[in-house]
Order: structure tokens, then sequence, then C-alpha cells
């Protein structure tokens, strides 16, 4: 492997690793304030679909982002509803959200667009265009770290850099302030805060509202910049493998980074090559499929350091009376 | 006693549920442009009114019966076993070894091996999140997911690289021999002067679908493991106390799930198919969540649920061939009927727990 095919699947797991990353920050932040969130997926799939359908529509791609951050945030508002609100239970709600995204997303598209269940591919303006940083086309020609600064780092699209820019965010606001501190504490020990005087239900809606504008953005991102428009079930997954790195993260923000980056070079590398062969023996491209999964088990089996939720995750508050 | 009667909670709960995601599902076909009540009409004509309809919803509903039995034996020890969709697809893929490579001289020793296969693979599916889950903690709910993810990719695997014919071009496996074929509905109720259930997949694997509930009822409410499994969901502590092993009761509910997910392979693997295909589960793993719910992991419950989900499976196929409405209805609806019955329980329940204390405490007055 020469090192400009290197660069390019390396460029190849920044933009396959984004998505990845928002949502799992999104879920870092909800399950982090003791609201289990399995609808990740469904939320990016309906953010995804309304990010293309409107930026179709309206021809800008802004107006698109919006449409997904509101259609995130209205399947979160449900799941605040059942599982906040009215202590439902918070597994079942995220499965259902996933089913209704699936589900509805194919039927409005249908409707409004009857190509199948997609929307019609986005023109310039529509979608999100790679941004060339300053400089990288006078260093491209620099050896070993002009290829890098013009191929991996400069030319992805902005909400590649917000991302990655959500990491030291994220990490600020949930270990920096305030807000952050009663967050966690909530998901530790809601009646210690609640004892405190803090809204457990306001610190948990407020959680679950940055997960669905977290979840918006990678929806957005998925279908108005890593692909031109919708298709059905474009998510594939992903919100899965997110939860996955989030466990594989132990539920922090630095290693959420770091676990997202491996598992988009998986899905990079199963994309490039399929079937790796080693000489001696051959990788087929569904271990490479599997194995973010397989890995997530490893770590949930504690073989390899232990995954310890917050503690009170998954379980509604009820003040006692 | 500040509860509302048995009754009301069994029944009226689930079906004011039922009511308003029907309700919401005829506000989304009409938001689509299309008339709810000739929409149902159009179902009720293609499933009830004639017997191929009926061989549909009954083949459809032989799936969910397994899955939602599966789902349910799993939350009776308050386990959820989100694996159901693995748990069939590697079910599947021990109906297809058994059918393909032991030969049998009859349908009926074919379906006891492949019932044997379906229920040790499914079963051996769910054995690692089960162990994961009763001696280290991982939570079931993430390694099933995970499993259904892996189960996918090995299933994949194994039909490209290793069971696909040589010169076939689709990921499946080869027929199974003729002396495996399930007697379909046709075969068995069919005439020469009554074509009865012509075409329609159901097949004699129905009753044992219609046997697993019996079987499940009689495990959960008769057996001295079914009071295991209960009194472990009740309280783990409790059970705890009472002797019972929770590693115990987790391992072995999770292997009745899975057991039950991998039987509904024989349906759509040896009854329909008659090979191993891809996606041969047809996303019924996760139908029995819903089936469940709405059954309230009673097996009687599940029957119902399951023909309702067969009907409304057959129905929207009626109306993705007659008008715009696309199959994926049918997936708004399971998901608005596992959101009302599991997750906004509380919003039926609590406004219908006030009117029976209110009805109450006029009668006590």
């Amino acid at each position: 492997m020469d090192f400009l095919t290197l660069i390019q699947v390396l460029d190849s797991t920044v933009r396959l690793a984004t998505p990845l990353l928002l949502a799992c920050l999104a879920g870092l932040f909800s399950e982090r304030s003791g609201i289990i969130d399995i609808g990740l997926e469904g939320k990016m799939l309906a953010a995804a679909f309304f990010s293309a359908a409107i930026a179709y529509v309206s021809g800008s791609v802004w107006m698109g982002l919006l449409a997904g951050i509101a259609a995130s945030m209205a399947f979160s508002f449900i799941h605040g509803l059942a599982s906040i609100t009215f202590r439902g239970n918070q597994l079942i709600s995220g499965v259902a959200l996933n089913f209704l995204a699936s589900g509805v997303t194919v039927l409005i598209a249908q409707d409004w667009f009857g190509q199948g269940g997609r929307t019609p591919s986005l023109l310039a303006g529509g979608r999100f265009e790679p941004i060339t940083l300053p400089f990288a086309e006078a260093l491209r020609d620099v050896p070993v770290l002009g290829p890098l600064y013009y191929e991996l780092i400069s030319g992805h699209t902005i909400l590649v850099y917000v991302a990655f820019l959500m990491v030291p965010l994220t990490w600020w606001v949930l270990f920096q302030t305030r807000f952050g501190l009663r967050l966690r504490a909530v998901g530790e020990a809601p009646e210690a805060v609640d004892t405190a005087g803090v809204s457990v239900v306001g610190l948990r809606f407020a959680a679950i509202v940055i997960a669905g504008v977290l979840c918006g953005l990678a929806g957005s991102y998925l279908s108005t910049g890593l692909q031109a428009g919708f298709v059905r079930e474009m998510t594939a997954g992903r919100g899965y493998i997110a939860l996955a790195a989030l466990i594989f993260a132990k539920w922090r923000p630095w290693y959420a980074l770091w676990a997202c980056l491996l598992f988009g070079l998986l899905q990079a590398v199963a994309l490039r090559y399929q079937n790796i062969d080693l000489g001696a023996f051959v990788i087929p491209v569904q271990v490479m499929d599997a194995l973010p999964y397989i890995l997530t088990v490893v770590i949930l089996a504690g073989f390899v350091g232990r995954a310890i939720p917050p503690r009170a995750g998954g379980e509604p508050y009820v003040k006692e009376r | 006693m500040d509860r509302m009667p048995g009754w009301a909670d069994a029944v009226l709960v689930p079906l004011i549920s039922l009511l308003l995601a029907a309700i919401l599902s005829a506000l989304v076909i009409l938001a689509i442009g299309e008339n709810p009540i000739d929409a149902l009409q159009l179902m009720v004509e293609g499933t009830l009114m004639r017997s191929a309809g009926w061989g549909y919803m009954l083949y459809y509903a032989t799936n969910f019966m397994f899955t939602g039995l599966a789902v349910a034996v799993a939350f009776h020890a308050r386990l959820f076993n989100i694996g159901g969709e693995g748990q069939a697809m590697i079910g599947g893929l021990g109906v297809a070894l058994v059918c393909l490579y032991i030969p049998f001289p009859h349908w009926t020793l074919a379906l006891l091996g492949a019932t044997a296969g379906a229920i040790v693979f499914g079963a051996a599916w769910a054995l690692i999140p089960a162990y994961l889950q009763a001696k280290r903690g991982s939570h079931i709910v993430i390694t099933t997911i995970m499993f259904n993810f892996i189960a996918a990719a090995l299933l994949n695997y194994v039909l490209v690289n290793l069971l696909k014919p040589v010169g076939a071009m689709d990921p499946a496996s080869a027929t199974f021999p003729a002396t495996t074929h399930l007697p379909s509905f046709q075969d068995m109720f069919a005439t020469a002067d009554t074509p009865l259930f012509r075409g329609s997949p159901a097949n004699v694997s129905f009753f044992l679908a219609l046997a697993a509930c019996v079987v499940v009822w009689l495990l959960i409410w008769r057996t001295r493991l079914g009071y295991e499994i209960r009194s472990q969901g009740f309280s783990e502590s409790a059970a705890k106390y009472a002797g019972i092993s929770p590693v115990r009761v987790i391992v072995i509910a999770m292997l009745i799930s899975g057991g039950l997910a991998g039987m509904m392979a024989i349906n759509t693997t040896q009854g329909e198919a008659e090979r191993l295909i891809l996606n041969m589960t047809e996303g019924a793993g996760f139908i029995g969540i819903a089936v469940a719910l709405m059954g309230r992991n009673h097996p009687f419950g599940i029957f119902l649920a399951a023909m309702l989900f067969g009907f409304l499976y057959q129905g929207g196929a009626e109306l993705a061939l007659w008008t715009n409405i696309p199959r994926e209805l049918i997936t708004v609806i399971q998901a608005l009927v596992i959101l009302f019955t599991g997750a906004l329980d509380n919003m039926v329940r609590m406004p219908l727990e006030r009117v029976f204390l209110g009805l109450r405490r006029r009668d006590a007055r």
C-alpha cells in the first residue's frame, strides 16, 4: 500500500466516522443523563430524509439542515414524552422510534417525490460543498505534509469540522460547566440532584434536546454531505454502530472520537478492499462488517477493561411521596 | 387497593392503545391523500374474503407467533430480547443444514429434524448474550442488537462462500430435497372441486406454532421452571432469597427464547422458500416485540396479536398492489403499536386508573 492510498483510506475514514461521531456524542449526552437512547438510528434516518427533502424543495442546504434538526428533535421529544414524562420503558420507546422513522421516511418520500421512497438527487446548493482550507492548494506539492493537509485535513464539508469540534465542546460542557456536572449527576443519582433542588425532568429533557440536535446534524450530513440525496434505510445501522462506539468509549467524549475513528476505518477498509488477501488466508468482507459489533461485545463482556454505564441509566425517576 | 380491576388492565388498556395507534394510522393514510375507510375495506377484501388471503395471513401469523412467544418468554424473566431477528437467521441456518445434509424418507421426520435444528441453532445464538448478562452483567439489549448484526454478516458469509451452489448468482442455498417439502394448506385442504388456499404459503408449521403457544402457556404457568422465570421477573432479589439461581434462570429463559425465535425459520425456510435465502426473516424478529407487547406476554394474547399483524401484513401487500400506499405503512403501524402499548403505556393507564378510582369512590359513598 503506497502513501497516497493510505491517505485516501484515512480520508474516507474521516468522512465515514463523522456521522458515527455526531450520533455517538448525541448518545453520550442522553445516556449520561440517564436516558438510554437506542433510537439514534431512527433520529438520524428522519433527519437524513427531511434534510434532503427540504434542501431539494427549497434549493438551500441550510434550510435542509434546519428541517433535519427539527425532525430529529421531534423524535427526541416523543422519546422524552415516553421515557421521562410517562416513565415508560426507554428501550421499547427507542425501538418504536426506529421503526417509525424507517416507515415514515419512505411513506412521505413516496408521497412527495414518487421515486420509490427516495428523494431526487440534490444539485449544487442543495448539498454541502467541500471546503478547501487556506494554503491547501499552495502546499499541495510539498512532500508528505502536502497531500496530508490537502487530502486528509482540507476538502471536507463544514459538518465534518463541526463534528470534530463537538468533541472538545462536549468534553468542556460535560466536565467543566455546572450544567455538565448536574447532567452527569442526574444520570448517576437523580435523587441527589432532586434533593439539591434541581429539576430532574428539566435536565433530562435538556440532554435529549442536545441529543436531538446532534442526531439531526448526523442525519443531515448523511444525505446532504456524504451523499447527494436520501435513499431508504440510508443510515444502514450507523445508529447502532454509534451505540457500540459509545460503549467502546465508556461514555467519554475523547474516547468516543477514537472509537468512531476506529469504526470509521473499518468501514472505509471494507468499502475499498472487499476481501482482504493476507497471503496465508483471506479475511472476508463480512468479518469487517461484523467487527465493530464483535469488538463491542468483547468490551461489554468486560474482558478488555470494564464498561460501566451511568448508574441510573434506563430507570425512570419517581419522586418519593 | 388503589388499583383498577384485572380485566381493565388486561383488555381495556391494550384495546385503547390499539385504538390510538389505529387513529394515528388513519391520519397518516389521510395525510398521503388516500381514504382510510377504503384502505381498510381493501385490506379486509384482500385478506379475509378469499382463502388465498387467509393463506398468506396465517403464514405471516405463524412467524409472528414464534417470535412473539420468544420475546414474551424473555420478558417474563424481565429480559428484553431484541435478538429474535438474529436468532431466527441462525435458526434458518440450522433448518437448512438439516434439510440439505440429512436424507429424510418422509416430511414428518424432516419436520422433526428441522425443528431440532432450528431450536438448537437459535438457542445457541442466544447463549452468549444470556451468559454475558447472567455472569458479567453486560446489558442483554445491547448484546442481542450486536448479535443481530453479527448474525446477518455470518449468514451472508455462509450463503455467499459456502452454501451457494456453483454457478448460482443470488446468495441462496441449493433447493432442499423434495422429501423435506412440508404440506401446504393447499395440499391439505384443497380438493379438485374446491381450490382452497391456492398458491398461498401457509403450511403445516402453523399448527406447530399453535402447539408452541400451548406449550409456552404450560411452561410459564404450570411448571416449576415457569414459576422460577416469573419470580426472577418480579424481583431478582426475592427469587434469589427463595433459592432460585438468577444465572440459571436467565440462561434457560434466553435459550427457550432463542429456540422459539429460531423455530420461525421452519415456516419461512422449509415451509415456504424451500431453500435458505438472505432475507429469510422478513423482519419478523422485530415484529415479535410488538406482538408480545400487545398480547401482554400471554400466549393467547400473542395468538390474537399475531393474527392481527398477519392481517396487517397481507392487507399491506394488497394496499401496495392496488393503491399508492407503500408497504412501509405497516412499519408505521407496527411502530405506533409498539409505542402506545409498550412505551406510552402509562399515558393510557394513568387516566384510566383515575376514572376507575373515581367510580369506586362514588360507589363507596
